[in-house]
């Protein structure tokens, strides 16, 4: 093959690639067009083999079908030293970092250069001012790498790559550990590696920043690839259906909120984790029924700990919660005691917290209500009651597949999170704390979550929203709290501001426009 | 990947097991050769001496017993996510239980002295698992390590008694004075004769069938109550329990309680059904093979009552396999048992992802009758 055909041929070809695993299909005939020097995004639900799509070009998995080109010849990739080896790099969603090790220890991993160091160090130093110098990546090369911030750690996985001599940059949801402003400067970086003839295949299910960010976008659904846009030429709602198959609503209906009694009153609450560091920093609000707040802030700030203590988790430092203008006894400060009171708990992580993966779903269905007479009065389980509750929960939740017996495992993201939400709305609870309602789930449930959330609201539940998705913060919340280090740094209506202004907060400038 | 593959259940609780002791199997009877026995001759010797009659059925039940007891105790801790590697010990304190009910409380009439001395078997094993499960409940030290040191600490301790305290003066042996006939638990062929049945004399006693009603209480136990929920909620995700409302230190303790009196199961087969008399080490060994059996049964208790029966043949049939062929000594049991372990255990995954392409390949054909329900 001459140079020039090279130059013409697309970066990347996927032709007619196929996986199984099980009975699952998750890749069927899939073809896929990268052309070089451009940004080409890839969205789909999740389940829609993106992710399995990607591992096959990385190495990770070999695919029962078809051919994988690159600059238009033909090559087989099985493990991620051939990827590589190809001029593909990929940067994680969970970065692949050695904590303890320094930038340039964790860029050198894998790349020694030799049983001696120094050489290969040298040579990687220079290397990196280089890349510095080209690409703007400004990171310092002695710094430990665990305490950077998620940026420049996520800065670092880039710079693996391109050291390794990457043509071709993967990256998958890149944006979801990131401030906006730390995006923005993502994006930047990614603009300039464009201009330098590199490649970037980006992975999102955030229809935003592929409009922002793309030149080429592509569709996947169901494990087929459905189709492929110029992104200047199509719009979100085109894409939405596409990723779904049918009309989208992506705008939630929403009527003016009546906010009634303070349902829950926090009052300096201070929380420490494990280790004894402070999450949350003298934290006060007030959460009245028939309003939904949002607790918006990048992941990690302290709202996991702030909802695991509302929930009785976690044991507060100091501070009270008030439910109804009363402290609740202490025998009740706890999770059982939270959910007598009639406070429910969509926990943030349903893998960790919500579910327990291998058990039946009609048991994972269970999980906190276990001592519920409905299951059965005496010493045993009443099991027809456990299964035909179960039953009748995915039937008004259209949780699919209707298997109430079915490991909670093999269901998809979003029907998991049917699953908790069934159990912890049916009660009928008076507060409801509700952690990522619509992580890793699929459009057309988060349209379905979204409508429940509101319906709540307007049944005159108090409603608690912790999101790191400040779309979904700025389109269901009637009042929008901002934390950054453990701290509100502002509050917000939503009517009132916009995610520059949230982005701020979130950052820690505190009240910088009030 | 580190998900493991997923199978049809029949495949993953049926061939799987069956598979992984093929294996187990095989390489024995590449040792065998290797040794210069004939594996087939072996193999038959061992079903011959395990199965071949009654006196054979009669000794691989009654180890069987043993291990189903010794295997419940293990598996019920698995659930809870909890490693109990102190039955050996647990069941070894639970004798002197047995026995100190028997030595002092003669005085009971008819069979409630057995009765009793069951549950001070129960109680003793319960009372020794407490310690390592508090530790573990209050102070998260590791059961692993503290069961094993416990493990020794019931050695010595037993060894102590024995030699000097419990030791009838008038002999040598480190062992009680028999038990009054009280406290025996009925062995079969006594209680066949009265019916006049003939059954040759083993030791075969009724704990069979206590251990089957332990393995059906187990098994209602882990699920169908609520207890056993939370076990298995504590076992397979600790942080969604606590989220559950489920203290994981409750359930800790809870278990290792169950667990140890569970391992008093064996005394009561041994001690009280056998021996009639409290004897040196007289655990040799069975609660490590508790930990082989609930490997193998996959910490359900009908699939340990399977592997106990397995083991028992092994041990009944691997004795008699000794004695005919003096090239092959017990410890080649001792190596199957090792390699169960290795293939069940350790490497109870290495069969998963060939068995299921292989099961896809099959699904993957078309064929006229109707596919295998799954589930």
């Amino acid at each position: 093959m001459t140079d020039e055909a090279r130059d013409q041929a697309p970066a990347i070809e996927l032709i007619g690639i196929d996986k199984r695993f099980g009975s699952v299909h998750a890749n069927n005939n899939v073809n896929l067009r990268v052309e070089r020097g451009i940004i080409h995004g890839i969205v789909g639900e999740n389940g829609a083999g993106k992710s399995t799509l990607m591992s096959i070009l990385y190495g990770f998995y070999e695919a029962d079908a078809g051919e994988i080109r690159v600059n238009g010849a033909p090559v087989r990739i099985s493990s991620s030293r051939e990827a590589i080896s190809h001029g593909i790099g990929m940067v994680h969603q969970h970065f692949m970092l050695v904590q303890t090790l320094t930038v340039l220890e964790n860029v050198m991993l894998g790349a020694e250069g030799g049983a001696l160091l120094a050489r290969g160090a040298d040579a990687l130093r220079a290397k990196l001012a280089e890349l510095e110098r080209e690409y703007g990546l400004e990171v310092d090369p002695d710094a430990i790498v665990g305490e950077l911030s998620v940026g420049l750690q996520q800065r670092v996985e880039i710079l693996k790559a391109l050291v390794r001599g990457a043509e071709i940059l993967v990256l998958d949801e890149p944006t979801a550990v990131l401030t906006p402003a730390e995006a923005d400067q993502l994006f930047e970086m990614l603009r300039l590696l464009k201009t330098q003839n590199k490649t970037v295949i980006f992975i999102t299910h955030k229809l935003r920043e592929i409009m922002r960010l793309t030149d080429r976008v592509s569709v996947m659904r169901r494990g087929e690839m459905v189709a492929t846009f110029e992104t200047a030429k199509t719009s979100p709602p085109e894409l939405a259906d596409a990723m779904v198959g049918r009309k989208v609503i992506l705008r939630i209906e929403k009527g003016a909120a009546h906010p009634g009694e303070i349902a829950l009153e926090a009052r300096n609450l201070v929380v420490r984790d494990d280790r004894g560091v402070t999450r949350v920093d003298d934290v006060s609000f007030t959460l009245r029924r028939g309003e939904i707040v949002g607790i918006a802030g990048v992941a990690g700030n302290g709202q996991s700990e702030l909802l695991e203590a509302l929930a009785g988790i976690r044991v507060l430092t100091s501070g009270e919660i008030l439910l109804n203008g009363e402290k609740p006894a202490v025998e009740l400060r706890n999770p059982k005691g939270m959910r007598a009171l009639s406070v429910s708990h969509v926990p943030e992580d349903r893998h960790r917290m919500g579910l327990v993966m291998p058990f039946q779903a009609c048991e994972s269905a269970m999980l906190g209500f276990q001592d519920d007479k409905v299951y059965g009065g005496g010493l045993l389980f009443n099991r027809a009651a456990i299964v035909a509750d179960q039953a009748r929960k995915m039937e008004a939740f259209d949780i699919r597949p209707r298997a109430p017996l079915l490991k909670t495992a093999n269901f998809s993201g979003g029907n998991q999170q049917k699953i908790v939400l069934a159990r912890e709305i049916e009660r009928n609870p008076h507060v409801i704390l509700v952690g990522q309602p619509t992580r890793g789930v699929d459009i057309g449930a988060i349209e379905f979550i979204h409508k429940r959330l509101v319906a709540l609201r307007d049944a005159g539940k108090a409603v608690l929203l912790v999101s790191v998705e400040l779309d979904e913060i700025m389109a269901l919340s009637d009042r929008i709290l901002v934390v950054c280090a453990g701290r509100i740094t502002g509050e917000r209506r939503p009517e009132d501001t916009n995610q520059q202004d949230l982005g701020l907060l979130m950052a820690g400038v505190s009240e910088h426009a009030a | 990947m580190s998900a493991p593959v997923e199978l049809p259940k029949w495949a993953d609780v049926g061939l799987i097991p069956l598979i992984n002791v093929a294996a187990a199997f095989v390489i024995s009877g590449l040792v065998v050769i290797a040794i210069g026995e004939n594996p087939f001759e072996a193999v038959k010797l061992l079903l011959g001496g395990a199965l071949g009659d009654l006196e054979g059925i009669g000794f691989t039940l009654y180890y069987a017993t043993s291990f189903i007891f010794t295997g419940l105790a293990v598996a019920i801790c698995f659930q809870a996510g909890l490693f109990n590697i102190g039955v050996e010990g647990q069941a070894y304190v639970a004798g002197l239980g047995a026995a100190l009910a028997c030595l002092y409380l003669g005085f009971l009439p008819g069979y409630t002295l057995a009765v009793v001395a069951i549950a001070a078997a129960a109680l003793f094993g319960a009372a020794f698992a407490a310690i390592p499960g508090y530790l573990q409940a209050k102070r998260d030290s590791h059961l692993v390590i503290t069961t094993i040191m416990f493990n020794y600490i019931a050695s010595a301790f037993m060894g102590y008694l024995l030699v000097r305290v419990l030791r009838e003066p008038s002999q040598m042996n480190p062992e009680t004075h028999v038990f009054p006939p009280g406290g025996w638990v009925p062995q079969l062929h006594a209680i066949l004769t009265y019916f006049g049945v003939k059954w040759p004399v083993t030791p075969l006693n009724l704990s069979f069938f206590l251990a089957l009603i332990a393995s059906f209480a187990v098994w209602i136990l882990i699920w169908r109550t609520r207890l056993g929920f939370e076990i298995r909620t504590v076992g397979a995700n600790p942080t969604a329990a606590v989220y559950g409302g489920i203290s994981p230190a409750r359930i800790t303790m809870i278990t290792t309680l169950m667990s140890g009196a569970l391992a008093g199961g064996l005394a009561v087969n041994v001690i009280l059904g056998e021996q009639h008399r409290l004897i040196l080490e007289y655990v040799g060994g069975f609660g490590f093979v508790g930990i082989a059996v609930a490997l193998m049964g996959r910490a359900h208790p009908a699939g340990i009552v399977l592997a106990a029966i397995l083991f028992g043949m092994l041990y009944q049939g691997g004795a008699e396999l000794a004695f005919d062929k003096p090239k092959i000594s017990r410890d080649m049991i001792v190596l199957i048992q090792g390699l169960v372990v290795l293939f069940a255990g350790a490497l109870e995954h290495m069969f998963r992802a060939p068995l299921a392409n292989l099961l896809a390949k099959f699904a993957a054909r078309p064929v006229d009758a109707p596919a295998v329900e799954r589930g």
